[in-house]
């Protein structure tokens, strides 16, 4: 098997009775990657993480680890991977240092080792300065942080990460984001999240589940051009009528949001922005905002199962989902 | 190895929690209260002994009634130590931290066990401190004070491994905890039914009957179907609890 294979997954199912959480998806991730797992709440993600870490069986499928079964060899496949749930699993009774040093002996880092290792962790995560505080008595932020030190601290090949930034305040998920660039350098990782910056930003490649169907894989820049619409939103001071924005070279439509605001659409080909606001200048309109309107993830979902998307790998063998947007 | 990493840290968070100490303290001081006041009731029977034949000494009178009651006191105090084991950590969910390490499901929960285990001969070595200081006063049955002190050290043993299978079926410790307490209790009584009548049944109720092999013990009579009854004891539900997290993994 190829060397830069960190992790494949095939045809992995996994059911709760009735209900299909994980509907035979396949994937895999290479060394040197942040593949963003994209849906949903309730769109098997989750699931989809606790099957790959070990936590949970799968129902059918096979996942290879760095070469090693994850269900023949456990032990040797989980030494390779890293993972933080939803929730942290925290011991909050104990420190910061406790904790992440009875994370190190879990992962069977040799006692000499340990202490060096706990160290870079905690450095990673920016944990030095808070090591010898209890976790119970640490803010939500740093709580999640030593919940990715302890991904990290034995240095697995994976780190899977679900749903990293969920309730952190807005500079510590940039910190977060910057931190997963960084373990994405010499780990392969699996970022989990139903916010779609957050993969814009971070991930190399994208996936979206819904339903527990993979419904589309690419890299990350297909689905920017995706994302991109054929709409400008226009703020104008001193508007004029609402027909001569119409009779503008390209536009098809104006609508008009809430009094100087306007959505503008063009032809897909084409991009008026530059003409407009060189003759909202000229025209004295008091320009005040001029930006494309990019899709929400709910529109790019939509889009992605109305039927016309083909993933570009082949080895997937995708059924075309049925879902509205109220599933969203 | 991993075993001891995880009974290390299960004891480490059990004394940094209040509750063992409470624990230890309460149990010491109710154990030291009864210790002496059987004390001074031998000291009083004391001269009247002496003219009897054959009489019992300070062991039967005084060191059996105490671990007598220890054995009730640990029956109520077990499922307090063991109701979290599981259960707090399914509810915290930071059984996903073991789950994706590279370790089995028979060595958390031995490894949780053991844990467990070196907490409870913390406990009987104190309470075994009242009895040894009578050595300065004089001497004491000692054949029959080991076989007592491994009779409570194997019931609470089993106590605890009890304790450990009903906090994995649960994810709230109060429950884990009555639960414990009403299967502890059933066990304890289940022979009263069987000891007025001599139906056959009655011979299988006593055989369960936790107290029944512990009765053997505080007689000072080692017998080898009492110490398997409390391995087969523990060795089930240990092997229960190890099906029951791995159940987790499966899940319908």
């Amino acid at each position: 098997m190829d060397n830069k294979k960190l992790l494949s997954v095939k045809h992995l199912s996994r059911f709760y009775g009735s209900l299909t959480a994980v509907n035979n998806i396949s994937f895999h991730l290479d060394k040197g990657e942040v593949l963003g797992f994209l849906g949903p709440n309730g769109a098997g993600k989750s699931s989809a993480m606790q099957v790959i870490t070990g936590n949970l069986a799968p129902s059918t499928g096979q996942i290879n680890i760095c070469g090693y079964d994850l269900l023949d060899s456990a032990k040797q496949a989980k030494a390779n991977i890293g993972y933080l749930p939803e929730q942290p699993p925290l011991y909050r009774e104990l420190s910061v240092n406790e904790y992440l040093s009875f994370c190190a002996e879990l992962n069977r880092i040799e006692k000499s080792k340990r202490q060096a290792a706990v160290e870079r962790a905690k450095d990673r995560c920016g944990l030095s300065q808070v090591g010898k505080r209890l976790i119970n008595n640490l803010s939500k932020g740093y709580q999640q942080r030593v919940g990715i030190a302890q991904a990290i601290i034995h240095n697995p090949a994976i780190v899977v990460l679900d749903e990293p930034t969920v309730g952190l305040d807005p500079i510590q998920i940039r910190e977060i984001r910057t931190l997963i660039r960084e373990l994405a350098e010499d780990h392969g990782v699996i970022l989990s999240t139903h916010i779609l910056p957050e993969v814009q930003m971070t991930c190399d490649r994208v996936q979206i589940i819904n339903q527990g169907q993979l419904v589309y894989s690419d890299d990350i820049n297909h689905l920017h051009q995706r994302m991109r619409s054929n709409n400008i939103i226009l703020g104008l001071n001193q508007a004029p009528a609402t027909s001569e924005l119409e009779s503008l070279t390209d536009i098809d439509e104006v609508e008009v949001l809430s009094g100087s605001r306007f959505r503008l659409t063009h032809s897909v080909e084409t991009d008026p922005a530059a003409d407009i606001a060189l003759l909202a200048a000229e025209k004295n309109w008091g320009l005040y905002e001029i930006r494309p309107e990019s899709k929400t993830l709910e529109q790019v979902f939509v889009e992605l199962t109305s039927g016309d998307v083909i993933a570009d790998e082949a080895e997937l063998e995708l059924d075309e989902p049925t879902i509205g947007a109220s599933a969203l | 190895m991993m075993i001891f990493t995880l009974a290390k840290r299960e004891l480490r968070s059990l004394f940094l929690s209040p509750l063992a100490w409470a624990i230890l303290a309460i149990v010491q001081f109710i154990l030291a209260y009864m210790f002496l006041s059987q004390l001074q009731e031998f000291l009083l029977v004391q001269p009247k002994l002496a003219t009897l034949e054959n009489a019992p000494g300070v062991t039967e009178l005084v060191i059996v009634p105490l671990y007598g009651s220890a054995a009730f006191i640990m029956m109520l105090v077990s499922p307090l130590l063991t109701m979290r084991l599981i259960s707090e950590e399914r509810r915290n969910k930071s059984l996903a931290l073991l789950l994706s390490a590279p370790v089995s499901m028979a060595e958390i929960i031995i490894g949780k066990y053991l844990g467990m285990l070196a907490f409870a001969a913390i406990m009987i070595f104190m309470m075994t401190l009242m009895p040894l200081s009578l050595y300065f006063a004089g001497t004491l049955d000692s054949g029959l004070l080991f076989t007592i002190v491994l009779g409570i050290t194997l019931l609470l043993a089993a106590f605890l491994s009890l304790g450990l299978y009903m906090s994995s079926l649960t994810a709230q410790p109060t429950i884990a905890a009555m639960s414990t307490f009403g299967v502890l209790l059933i066990l304890w009584i289940i022979d009263w039914a069987g000891s007025k009548t001599e139906a056959a049944a009655s011979g299988l109720l006593q055989y369960l009957s936790m107290l029944r092999h512990f009765e053997a013990f505080t007689k000072g009579i080692f017998d080898s179907s009492d110490f398997i009854y409390y391995l087969l004891f523990i060795s089930l539900f240990l092997i229960l609890s190890i099906r029951r997290l791995d159940g987790d993994r499966l899940q319908r």
